[in-house]
């Protein structure tokens, strides 16, 4: 590393540490948690600037999950939604004086646009869709796996408002022979050998699907610093790496961008259950890509206590990779009988769809309660969890254990 | 309408509007406590070394390993993202990891 770049480093290091001097830290409130969740066991709750208390997984880059409590809606608040970020420093303030989002590289006309730019020259767009870590639930991995051992918060649900890429990319002109966009954001890392966060996408897949904005309102609020400020990418459907936070620089390419963050990181089998046998390699891989279909009992949470002879409402949500969701099923009984729930309201076929399901538990003890869910093309949960070394894709029936009487 | 509003009303309103368009600026918190390292032989150079890129929650949530498993860890920290550690450091960190985080 040349000694510029080393200072440089330190400065930026310095600076955020007296960042970190300024505030204090609330302190930890792990007992608040399922305390015989082995994942989340022994973490604390700490709140963050623009959010609620969340479940520390790491503090810097920080990642943080979101409470099981919050998935009994279909809608995500911001105040509580995940924060995962991969290098450190992240941004902690944006001008937007000076703040543009830059379109360069194979285009014919290379734009600068300011987030008032984003607003009036491009018709805005909105789509209630998905943002789920590829890790999501990697904690839960048998046999487990490195990475960040994730319970299942590491996921929201919100309605997305801003300019649809395609017409971007229309406005800047892709020049013939483009293969790929890439998409940076304002966190670099604090030593240029650390690979710095960039993905792509094939300019074939944005032309033709109008739902990949780049937003800049989340649930009708401009977005937390931490959720990508001042505009973050939004690719319905696909996992939360390609979503770029606080999105700086879009650059076309012309061959496939295979830097570490695509390259080797984040790739799945390259098969079609994106699984192996759990020890083994993947002969070959593809970048990860459409989520896997899920679905979660938010409440009773898991461990509860409740009546005999009562009947208990069960909520949760359910969701997919676009074709939407079209049944969901509970057993109260292991798995043995299935029932249908009921759907809540149909907020587009990228968002969480909320559930319910009444039951009416007879015998006192120990009851696993499961929920199965399957969308439009018949895609569903396995009762065995599938395995790949990253730990992504998780695709299983889930279940909360319950205490009756 | 501008004739009713009092100069500080007024004031708040054109604050407001300023505010909605200026800077915007978040404190961090620093690295959480509960992810201290454990005490033992090398613990000060492997917190010195790593928590120049992040904080130590990174080591201790990660399924026990062997020495194995640990230097892999090490190994890629330093050839894939290119952290600046000795190969005597890396040694010590690798010993002290497979001690403290072993299975």
């Amino acid at each position: 590393m040349s000694e510029l770049s080393r200072r440089d480093a330190a400065k930026r290091i310095a600076r955020f540490g007296a960042l970190l001097a300024a505030v204090g830290l609330d302190g930890p409130l792990g007992s608040a948690l399922a305390q015989d969740d082995p994942v989340l066991a022994g973490r604390p709750l700490v709140r963050y600037p623009e959010k609620t208390d969340l479940i520390l997984l790491t503090s810097r880059p920080p990642q943080l999950e979101t409470p099981m409590k919050y998935f009994d809606r279909a809608i995500t608040p911001n105040e509580a939604f995940f924060v995962r970020y991969h290098v450190f420093p992240i941004p902690l303030e944006v001008d937007l004086s000076t703040w543009r989002l830059r379109i360069t590289g194979r285009v014919e006309r290379p734009l600068e646009l300011s987030l008032d730019d984003l607003k009036t020259k491009f018709p805005r767009a909105a789509v209630t869709a998905v943002n789920q870590c590829s890790g999501n639930s990697r904690g839960r991995f048998s046999p487990r796996v490195l990475g960040g051992q994730w319970g299942d918060g590491a996921m929201g649900n919100a309605e997305w408002v801003g300019a649809r890429l395609k017409d971007i990319l229309t406005a800047a002109g892709v020049r013939q022979g483009a293969l790929q966009a890439t998409f940076d954001g304002l966190d670099k890392p604090a030593f240029p050998s650390v690979p710095d966060f960039v993905k792509s996408l094939d300019i074939a897949r944005i032309m033709e699907d109008p739902d990949i904005l780049v937003a800049y309102q989340m649930n009708g609020a401009p977005l937390p610093m931490l959720n990508g400020y001042p505009a973050r990418l939004v690719v319905p459907g696909w996992y939360a790496t390609y979503w770029v936070k606080n999105l700086s620089e879009i650059e076309v390419v012309d061959q496939v961008f295979e830097k570490f963050w695509m390259k080797p990181g984040y790739r799945i089998p390259d098969n079609a259950c994106g699984c192996i046998a759990p020890g083994t390699a993947a002969a070959r891989t593809v970048p990860i890509n459409r989520m896997t279909v899920r679905s979660f009992i938010a409440s009773p949470a898991s461990g509860t206590r409740v009546p005999a002879g009562r009947p208990v409402t069960l909520k949760g949500i359910a969701f997919d990779a676009g074709y939407g969701i079209q049944e969901v099923q509970i057993s109260t009984d292991g798995g043995s009988v299935w029932r249908r729930a009921d759907l809540g309201a149909d907020l587009g076929r990228y968002s969480f769809r909320e559930w319910s399901a009444t039951w009416t538990p007879s015998q006192p003890g120990a009851a696993r309660v499961m929920v199965l869910a399957f969308n439009r093309i018949g895609e569903s949960q396995g009762r065995e969890a599938l395995w790949n070394p990253a730990g992504y894709l998780r695709n299983v029936i889930e279940h909360v254990d319950l205490q009756v009487g | 309408m501008r004739r009713i509003l009092g100069p500080g009303l007024l004031l708040a309103v054109l604050a407001a509007s300023a505010g909605a368009a200026a800077d915007k600026t978040i404190p961090m918190p620093a690295d959480h406590a509960y992810a201290t390292l454990k005490p033992g032989p090398g613990v000060e150079v492997t917190r010195q070394q790593c928590v120049s890129c992040h904080s130590t929650d990174y080591i201790v949530m990660q399924p026990r390993g062997n020495a194995k498993q640990w230097d892999g860890v090490v190994t890629k920290m330093i050839k894939v993202f290119g952290a600046p550690v000795s190969d005597q450091d890396a040694k010590t960190i690798v010993e002290y990891l497979a001690t403290q985080y072993g299975n």
